[in-house]
């Protein structure tokens, strides 16, 4: 995989993800459906800037969970995502 | 949100803008060239590069690099706005026009739809109306400032489509398909819009 | 004080009041800020800053918190950057006094308090030891049986000696015991260095880190390049990926 730059990690969704979720997702695990690989949301690849936020499996690079703030609201495609599991120890901020 | 916001006393846009006629609503000036993206910059070798047009019923022209070397190419000199609301004037470029083209597109029996959705290296789409690419108001650049456009800014080739909304330029692009329906792609499904004429600050969806 | 244990409905945009700045070093400066009905927060979480100006143009920034949860002003090191937008902002015309939006704390996944245990290996680049600093202020402000059972190195790489924030303080805390500090600089070094001086490597990584076998947990912060470079060679080195977290910056400042 080529260096990028540019791009960030889950924590930097952290805040749009908080305005979706009541929890901190971050330490949720998220599971790719592309590949199969599972890590916490804060360690996945973060693109977007300030168009919206796109993570990325930092396996595959295939993109897991997309959410943008627009003005009539919020969307989240999470179709690239198996699985979310959030533990029981990250339902505090 | 709060209902009147908080004004940061003293804060202002880094530049006020010089040149305020030629600033669509709601943009502000920029000398840099900030890049965005929504995934890892793909590397595609030029010899495996190449461009389509094509349709739903599977007609295709397709050029490969040294192909499209051979067209006709144009140096257009253009101001460029990004919806994350940033404007730079006077970017200069090399490229072919989509019309050239479309032209040999046509004659190659691909048939034309009143949409086209772009396609990317690395699954990037982005949908926008045929009118929209026609007309000398868009082209195939592969040139930046004078030199090979730089992969972080979307080489070998990009699209360009400098009177819309920048994500409309889709980087890394390898096609143009024809569609009889607008079909939303990677921002438009989250709710950007299906145009983006930023001089009517078509940003998202349902903007009129 | 606790960790807090619930939950807000939701995460609200605040304004907080300047109440010191303290120029940490020669591109930085902390904001010492007086945020109404802050909740608490954990080490290594951030909060989001959003400058609105009066024509309506808006940033938004986001910046880890700097003080440990037993602090109550809350404090965030904020490293100027040349061509930033925000920055030179912050660090340059807010003042005491001044107002100053924020949202937070943001976080659940870069974060350490005592309870996880270590050791502990802290990895930062540039303004990357902002977060990494709160986790060791969190650690220095509790008892000592608990410090013992958590030994600490830090391994912190800056462009020059005069970038290193919170050098004295690091200095002191490295006196006090159970914390080992080694400093790198990549872009030329004082007379009488003996510290590092090249960018990290494997090498540097196991010469003052901490063995895989050790089963640390380790905290990488600071730019894209040397986040994915180094986390990258601590699984080389053997580190389960599973205890290696990492923040990334973005670009080199």
């Amino acid at each position: 995989m080529q260096m990028e730059e540019m791009r960030l990690d889950g924590n930097a969704a952290a805040g749009i993800l908080r305005e979706i979720f009541v929890h901190d997702m971050t330490a949720a695990v998220a599971t790719c459906r592309g590949c199969g690989a599972t890590g916490m949301v804060g360690g996945l690849l973060e693109y977007g800037q300030e168009m919206g936020a796109i993570l990325r499996c930092p396996k595959c690079e295939a993109v897991l969970l997309r959410v943008v703030h627009a003005p009539d609201g919020m969307r989240l495609d999470p179709s690239g995502l198996a699985l979310l599991m959030i533990p029981a120890n990250a339902l505090v901020t | 949100m709060a209902d009147s916001p908080f004004i940061a006393r003293g804060f202002h846009a880094k530049r006020a803008p010089a040149k305020p006629d030629r600033l669509p609503p709601g943009q502000y000036e920029t000398r840099d060239f900030p890049v965005l993206s929504a995934g890892p910059t793909p590397r595609t070798a030029l010899s495996k590069w190449s461009f389509a047009i094509e349709d739903a019923a599977g007609h295709s022209m397709r050029w490969s690099w040294d192909e499209f070397q051979t067209l006709p190419r144009e140096t257009p000199t253009v101001d460029i706005h990004c919806v994350t609301k940033w404007s730079k004037f006077d970017t200069k470029w090399e490229g072919v026009s989509v019309d050239t083209l479309l032209e040999k597109a046509r004659a190659a029996g691909v048939v034309e739809g009143d949409f086209v959705t772009a396609f990317s290296d690395g699954g990037y789409t982005t949908n926008l109306p045929l009118a929209d690419v026609k007309g000398g108001k868009a082209w195939i650049a592969f040139g930046y400032d004078g030199a090979p456009l730089p992969p972080e800014h979307g080489g070998p080739a990009r699209l360009l489509v400098p009177h819309l909304y920048f994500w409309k330029s889709a980087k890394w692009v390898r096609g143009l398909r024809m569609m009889q329906r607008d079909e939303p792609g990677f921002w438009e499904q989250l709710g950007y819009h299906d145009r983006g004429d930023p001089w009517r600050e078509q940003r998202y969806q349902g903007d009129p | 004080m606790t960790i807090p244990h619930t939950a807000p409905a939701r995460l609200e945009w605040r304004v907080a009041r300047v109440t010191a700045v303290r120029e940490e070093a020669r591109h930085a400066r902390t904001l010492v800020l007086d945020v109404p009905e802050w909740p608490g927060h954990r080490a290594g979480q951030h909060v989001d800053v959003r400058l609105v100006a009066e024509d309506g143009y808006q940033a938004q920034r986001s910046y880890s918190i700097a003080s440990p949860p037993e602090s109550t002003p809350v404090e965030l090191t904020i490293e100027r950057l040349e061509d930033g937008e925000v920055s030179p902002y912050l660090c340059d015309v807010l003042r005491p006094g001044d107002g100053l939006e924020l949202r937070g704390p943001i976080g659940g996944y870069f974060v350490w308090e005592t309870s996880l245990g270590g050791p502990l290996l802290l990895v930062a680049g540039g303004s990357g030891v902002v977060p990494l600093m709160a986790m060791l202020r969190h650690r220095h402000a509790a008892a000592a049986p608990v410090r013992e059972t958590v030994p600490v190195r830090l391994l912190y790489s800056s462009r020059t000696v005069d970038e290193l924030i919170y050098r004295d303080e690091l200095t002191r805390l490295e006196g006090a015991g159970d914390v080992d500090v080694h400093f790198t600089l990549t872009r030329g070094v004082p007379a009488g260095w003996t510290d590092f001086q090249r960018r990290i490597d494997r090498a540097m990584l196991a010469e003052v880190g901490w063995p895989a076998a050790s089963g640390a947990r380790a905290y990488v912060c600071g730019p894209t390049p040397l986040v994915e470079a180094v986390a990258n060679q601590l699984v080389e080195l053997g580190y389960d990926p599973s205890r290696v977290r990492t923040e990334r910056f973005g670009p080199t400042g």
